[in-house]
């Protein structure tokens, strides 16, 4: 079995099928990040054999499971009890969870191998995976351009074919950004869908994790075996998986697509990104949607809200690392507010510093109700804009970014141009309805084919109809599975 | 009206009371918790989890039984209780509080107004006063930090012992209705009883069970003008008798300082003193001049809580007669003296214990005379409490029946309380097992009678009964006593004595 050619889903029936062994398929994946990684990036850690010892055991029998074999990899701030988990930061270079996140927890029961730790803005704080202590991912279509963040190195590493599968976080877009951004399916389940437990928190009240794949299918396979409440995580949702969520090739029981004036600028998109999105409105039309127009007016106001509940909730996560009881400590501290300072001087990034403070004055007193307060009015209307429209529709359709991967470095020293890339992601998050961002062909860019992405976006909690609305686009538009050359 | 100085001086306190909530584990964890009696005293650092260090990717679940605990405590100090409320966090540096921010409630404590009455005087049926509660809202406790090694070793950085940290904590706050010092001790004191009460808390003062923050301040009143001094918060009092002499130290000590430089309160002149127990002084801690920065917000990792009317009634039917009240009625309804009263309701178990006995249709005055007499002296000597004494309710319901029934005399009951401690037979069996039970068979008792009439050595004896002296019957009494090793029916031998004496 060629790696550079399989879904998940057809690698998990081989091997249930022993067609293929877990073990070749577990050594290629690891081959291929030996040879092409020290150039990508990808990986932060990868845990060869372990990968290769459990492997074993699923082709000797002793591992089973409905992912049984299935090489993945995930994001840098999942704690697992092996190996460790940074989260891209030098604050937490050495940390050793001794508890494991609940999704991958959930996956490896299923039988799924983690391969290694991918690559991430620091704290996922960011939309390039350039923020990070350990260098930046580059994007395997053009390793001068970066891969979107900050799920970088998680979209990087299916790009590459890295691995099989691959879990992220979407915090405003850092799952379906840089999967548009590296030509794969990255998909945000519905807020509460999947256990936060184990997941380092950047922003506790929009953070989720999702799937990426190389196919709507596998994306709905993967949550379905790591959804589900958790009573670890108090804002796990008490709804259970639906069985037929991955039975992406039926047809949906509702098919109305929502199209909203305030995601169709042809001065923010790309001219690429506009004719894939009007491509996309005729594959509905032609599979007998009904296309209805919807408005979303707060849109507009979803980065400042977003940037001020996200840095926020950020400036409490974070106060955390402080150098006391784990993680980075400075050396010879004059006392007890200096060893505070000067840790966290050196521990964080200027991202995280940047954001750190943005959160902390939202939240102060005299601005709590002018910054922090208002952004939550706000969002309520960002979320009932939503409401609204799903009475009318049954998805929005629109793209996930306007434009496709930016050059490393072009952005770095720009942050409200940085920010500007989460424009049609973050309204999720702040809603807490689901998206998924499916590859929508290329655009040239500098003569390179450069991936771009469709965003299709859902009532909460309705996935299984989403992915297969999603399903009539991916398998009309024969945009995916896309493959870089390496 | 103030000693030193003459002065008409009012004193006025409210109460910050922290209680920590006797739940099995944490507020946010399954980690075990140090204020329940089976985890005092563990080892530092023993009473931990991800959460409790506040690791990263860890989050808080809160934790049903304290919720209730507050609930009732709410209820017994008739609080309104919140159909809805949510969590904050209180952010603020420091090593004892991992996350660096305090789990909390801000702006809707899960429990409201309510009110308490105290009494003025020692007499529990005299005077009472109304104290007003203003709130209580649940959150964790932190840490502790210390600046010495264990045993006093002198150590050159701080420890910190992270045990305590995530107990849940019930912060009750009350209105500034204190007049004296008498009066928040007093109010102390009842809290305590109606927490251990409730079984909410252990209320041991030594472990920092409760822990009081009184607001002090002065109104002085002179030239027909009344001046007030700046509200004083002293930290951190686990006894009684630091609440009192704080009190009583801050009230001499704010009118000096008036006289002194004339300073009243102004909106930002709350200042933080601590009490030294030793000197029996307050000293300053730090004045606030800015109010507090926290940084409060709704605590994102956690979903609003919600009280049912239905969980309400389950939890209300836990709410037991406090304790005033149960002495009040002791006293009314069964006519006990105070002490005795008062013993019965001193300790929770014991209440519930004398409790059981009356459900099992025990008459209330036997009952306490038993569970005093034979009960407590022997929980006492073994340094325990009543129920851990190893009889039970039913048993001792058995030994009030026999003696009822006159099938045992009073100094065998004693005895036989005795064996019930040591078995799970019925009193009645055990009574038998170890012959306690009185003869009072009218045919052998003659037998007895006749033995010691017919007795030369008693013929004086005899006289004088047959004189009229009822009190020499006592005599022959003993000696029956003797003949039956005590198992003889003294009131029965005494009527067949005197009917064949006198005939």
């Amino acid at each position: 079995m060629d790696i550079t050619k399989t879904t998940l889903n057809e690698m998990r029936d081989a091997i249930a099928e022993k067609t293929v062994s877990a073990t070749e398929m577990t050594q290629a994946y690891l081959d291929r990040i030996e040879k092409y990684d020290g150039e990508i990036n990808a990986f932060r850690e990868t845990y060869n054999e372990r990968a290769l010892a459990k492997a074993k055991a699923v082709d000797a029998g002793e591992v089973t499971g409905p992912l049984a074999g299935v090489p993945i990899a995930i994001k840098d701030l999942m704690c697992t009890e092996y190996g460790k988990t940074c989260c891209s930061s030098k604050m937490l270079a050495n940390f050793e969870a001794f508890y494991n996140s609940t999704a991958v927890k959930r996956l490896e029961d299923a039988g799924a191998i983690v391969l290694g730790k991918t690559n991430m803005d620091e704290f996922a704080m960011g939309s390039s995976t350039e923020t990070c202590a350990f260098g930046p991912t580059k994007n395997p279509w053009d390793v001068d351009r970066v891969p979107g963040g900050s799920s970088g190195g998680a979209a990087a590493a299916m790009a590459a074919d890295f691995c099989v599968g691959s879990l992220g976080s979407d915090t405003g877009g850092s799952i379906r950004q840089p999967a548009a951004l590296c030509g794969v399916t990255g998909m945000k389940p519905t807020y509460g869908r999947v256990s936060r437990w184990g997941l380092v928190a950047f922003a506790s009240s929009l953070d989720q994790i999702g799937p990426f794949a190389h196919s709507v299918k596998d994306c709905g396979t993967l949550l379905k075996y790591m959804g589900g409440h958790d009573e670890l995580d108090s804002t796990s949702a008490n709804i259970a998986i639906p069985e037929d969520l991955d039975d992406v090739n039926t047809r949906p029981e509702k098919l109305r697509i929502g199209i909203a004036k305030q995601y169709m600028s042809d001065e923010a998109n790309d001219p690429a990104v506009a004719a894939a999105l009007i491509k996309a409105i005729e594959i509905y039309k032609d599979a007998g949607a009904e296309i209805v127009e919807v408005d979303l007016p707060h849109t507009e106001y979803g980065i400042p809200v977003y940037y001020i509940v996200a840095t926020a909730e950020a400036s409490s996560n974070l106060a955390r690392y402080d150098g006391v009881h784990y993680g980075h400590r400075t050396k010879t501290p004059d006392d007890l507010v200096d060893l505070y300072a000067r840790s966290r001087a050196e521990g964080f990034g200027d991202e995280v510093k940047r954001r750190i403070m943005l959160g902390t004055y939202a939240l102060s007193s005299g601005y709590y109700d002018a910054y922090y307060n208002k952004a939550l009015k706000v969002r309520r209307l960002i979320s009932n804009d939503f409401k609204t429209s799903f009475e009318k529709c049954d998805a929005i359709l629109c793209p996930t970014t306007t434009a496709p991967a930016f050059k490393l470095g072009e952005k770095k020293d720009d942050p409200l141009s940085m920010y500007l890339n989460d424009i049609y992601t973050v309204t999720a998050n702040l809603a807490g309805i689901p998206g998924i961002s499916m590859p929508a062909g290329t655009a040239e860019v500098d003569g390179k084919q450069l991936p771009i992405g469709m965003q299709l976006l859902g009532p909460a909690f309705e996935e299984t109809n989403l992915l297969r609305i999603a399903r009539i686009y991916e398998a009309a538009s024969e945009c995916s599975p896309m493959r870089p050359k390496m | 009206m103030s000693e030193s100085t003459g002065l008409k001086a009012k004193l006025k306190v409210g109460m910050e009371i922290h209680v920590e909530l006797a739940t099995r584990s944490k507020m946010w964890t399954a980690a075990p918790n140090v204020a329940h009696p089976d985890f005092f005293d563990s080892e530092p650092n023993t009473l931990l989890s991800p959460v409790v260090i506040g690791m990263p990717g860890t989050l808080p679940v809160m934790n049903k039984e304290a919720v209730e605990m507050s609930i009732k405590v709410g209820m017994a100090l008739d609080c309104e209780i919140a159909k809805k409320c949510k969590w904050d966090r209180k952010s603020y540096y420091y090593p004892d509080l991992p996350k660096n921010y305090q789990i909390s409630q801000y702006d809707q404590p899960l429990v409201g107004e309510g009110e308490m009455e105290i009494p003025l005087t020692d007499d529990p049926n005299g005077p009472t006063k109304t104290i007003r509660i203003t709130r209580a809202h649940l959150e964790e406790d932190a840490g502790k930090l210390a600046h010495e090694g264990p045993g006093g070793a002198p150590i050159d950085h701080s420890i910190v012992d992270l045990n305590r940290a995530g107990t849940p904590l019930l912060e009750i706050v009350t209105e500034p209705d204190f007049s004296s010092a008498d009066e928040a001790v007093t109010f102390g004191q009842m809290l305590r009883d109606i927490c251990r009460h409730l079984g909410v808390s252990e209320g041991i003062m030594q472990k920092g069970h409760m822990r009081f923050e009184p607001n002090i301040n002065v109104e002085i009143e002179k030239d027909g003008k009344v001046y007030k001094t700046p509200i004083v918060e002293i930290k951190n009092l686990n006894s009684f008798r630091a609440v009192h002499g704080a009190i009583t130290h801050e009230y001499d000590r704010q009118i000096e300082e008036w006289l002194e430089t004339g300073v009243v309160m102004g909106a930002r002149a709350k200042t933080t003193r601590g009490w030294d127990d030793v000197k029996g002084v307050t000293l300053l801690q730090r004045t606030k001049e800015d109010a507090d920065e926290y940084r409060y917000f709704p605590d994102p990792d956690l979903v609003d809580l919600i009280v049912e009317d239905e969980w309400l009634a389950e939890i209300g039917k836990g709410v037991t007669e406090l304790p005033l009240k149960k002495l009040q009625r002791y006293m009314g309804e069964y006519k006990l003296n105070e002490k005795d009263a008062r013993a019965l309701v001193d300790e929770p178990a014991t209440t519930r214990y004398y409790e059981k006995t009356l459900e099992l249709g025990m008459d209330p005055k036997r009952a306490a005379t038993m569970l005093l007499n034979y009960g407590l002296k022997r929980a006492n000597e073994a340094g325990c409490r009543i129920d851990e004494i190893g009889i039970t309710a039913e048993q001792v319901a058995g030994i009030e029946a026999l003696l009822k029934d006159d099938k045992i005399g009073s100094s065998a009951a004693d005895e036989l309380f005795g064996y019930c401690c040591e078995s799970d037979d019925t009193a009645e069996k055990l009574a038998d097992k170890h012959g306690l039970v009185q003869v009072s068979d009218t045919g052998a008792l003659e037998g007895f009678v006749d033995e010691v009439l017919a007795n030369d050595r008693n013929a004086k004896i005899v006289a004088d009964i047959e004189g009229g002296k009822d009190a020499a019957v006592g005599a022959l009494i003993g000696q029956i006593m003797k003949l039956s090793k005590g198992q003889a029916n003294p009131k029965m031998i005494r009527e067949i004595i005197i009917k064949k004496v006198r005939g």
